[in-house]
């Protein structure tokens, strides 16, 4: 535990108080760049605020990737299914990743109005990707002599599916996974944005009253969000893994 | 089981003849070994005698015609189940073939008895050695009781002592359960060390350079391995390699 905590808090301490002191100092201005200490204050003093605010970012956050990563895996197995369909469709799926999630995010708005409904279909069109892109190059690289160990004993493809292709991609789809926590939390901000509620619209509000420390405040919340849901991905993997998947057991 | 290869034909991509028209006959309980440079279509014959191929030409005859699952597989490498344990791997061929748990994994128990690996069966592949890692694979195919084995340079990636003692134990295995083994490798001594008959087959097209009945002892231990008969054998399979 200390190695592992111990090293990225000594950056994170340095810049703290070199911050505090470029501000105090007047180096830098604090309508600008907020002092870690005015942060801090916010944070204490608008704590229902922003731990509601908190709570339903992490709501629309959490459906968003819950619906990624049940979405993405059977798209990627309907992928995976034959080659014909993975030509017709992949492209597509390629195609959506591409589109901008900040311009699409009105639309969404008319489809499913202003509140937690946009918020979660924002949070999954931006973080599905990964979880279909890893999935389906998991399933594809399972190792052909198992496969024939399989065709020898008669297995039919759905046995086939279950007991080995799946399981033998899911190291893979642990990665897709990890990429998607982070994506599906800024999903969830830029609904915000637009159709308001949870720490989108505290960011969006405090900007126009010029409360740099406030947009600080809940930027910090957002990111510590995502890195949580990172951290329950990280454990649920090291527990599903740990015994047979060199990355987890270098760890 | 007996098999018989007439005539038989592969074509890779567009006209790689991988083998010309084979034939080879391979008798009930009968310890074949095949050799052979690389990409002489050692391998896909083999493939092919497991069905896993189909030949493009010719016949492949496997003779009482067998029940389903009577014929197993070993590959280059352990090629187990990670997520699996010991025992799991093990049971595996009983499980996909619909067997219920208790009597396919007391089956699984008693060859990995045989190959002695009882006190690892909650172990995991990561945990295992090569050698032991090859043991469960090979214990994994003996779990039907197939009555044709075949093994697809199986111990090449172990180092020489583990080599040794699979050879012994395979040899060992073979004789207690009267099955028809066919063996293909890289290495003369292990063809020479473990079959009673050796085909050498030639780089391209997969033609018969030497089919011999080795003379050697039917008991074979290590101490079998200085014998000058063995030399002698190793010399004749390795004088047709090169020829």
């Amino acid at each position: 535990m200390r190695k592992t905590l111990l090293p990225p808090l000594i950056p994170l301490v340095l810049l703290t108080v070199t911050v505090e002191f470029l501000v105090r100092e007047g180096f830098l201005r604090g309508y600008l760049v907020p002092a870690p200490s005015a942060v801090l204050r916010t944070m204490i003093d608008s704590r229902l605020e922003l731990l509601q605010a908190l709570l339903s970012t992490s709501a629309g956050a959490l459906a968003g990737f819950v619906m990624s990563a049940l979405t993405g895996i059977g798209i990627a197995v309907l992928l995976s299914s034959s080659r014909g369909v993975q030509r017709a469709f992949y492209p597509y799926a390629i195609f959506f990743q591409t589109v901008p999630l900040i311009a699409v995010a009105p639309l969404l708005v008319i489809w499913f109005g202003f509140g937690i409904r946009t918020v979660i279909a924002s949070s999954f069109v931006a973080s599905v990707f990964p979880v279909i892109a890893n999935t389906l190059n998991g399933i594809l690289s399972t190792d052909p002599s198992l496969r024939d160990l399989f065709k020898l004993y008669g297995a039919s493809r759905l046995v086939t599916l279950f007991k080995l292709r799946l399981p033998a991609a899911l190291p893979q789809v642990f990665t897709g996974l990890r990429v998607s926590a982070g994506l599906a939390v800024i999903g969830a901000i830029v609904g915000e944005f637009i159709a308001g509620g949870g720490l989108g619209s505290v960011v969006e509000i405090a900007r126009t009253q010029q409360r740099i420390d406030k947009v600080f405040a809940a930027v910090l919340l957002a990111s510590l969000l995502g890195l949580g849901l990172f951290g329950l991905i990280n454990l649920l993997s090291h527990l599903m893994l740990r015994r047979w998947h060199a990355s987890e057991q270098a760890q | 089981m007996a098999v018989q290869l007439t005539g038989v034909r592969r074509v890779f991509g567009k006209g790689h003849v991988v083998i010309a028209g084979m034939d080879l006959n391979i008798d009930t309980g009968e310890f074949l070994a095949v050799l052979g440079p690389s990409g002489c279509g050692k391998s896909t014959m083999l493939r092919m005698i497991a069905r896993l191929a189909e030949p493009d030409s010719g016949q492949i005859r496997i003779e009482p015609n067998a029940e389903r699952f009577q014929t197993a597989f070993v590959f280059q490498d352990a090629h187990l189940l990670p997520w699996r344990t010991v025992l799991a791997n093990a049971a595996l061929p009983l499980e996909l073939m619909g067997e219920a748990k208790t009597k396919r994994e007391d089956r699984a128990r008693a060859v990995l008895e045989q190959v002695g690996l009882l006190e690892a069966l909650d172990r995991y592949p990561a945990e295992l050695s090569g050698g032991m890692r090859m043991r469960v694979s090979l214990a994994r195919a003996l779990v039907t009781e197939p009555r044709l084995l075949l093994l697809d340079e199986p111990f090449a990636a172990l180092d020489e002592i583990t080599r040794f003692h699979l050879d012994v134990q395979l040899r060992e295995l073979w004789h207690r359960r009267g099955m028809t083994v066919i063996f293909v490798t890289h290495s003369v001594s292990e063809a020479a060390f473990l079959a009673n008959r050796a085909v050498v087959l030639a780089r391209n097209g997969g033609a018969i350079k030497l089919d011999r009945r080795l003379e050697l002892p039917a008991v074979r231990n290590n101490e079998l391995r200085g014998d000058p008969q063995l030399g002698q054998e190793m010399r004749l399979l390795l004088g047709a390699i090169e020829e």
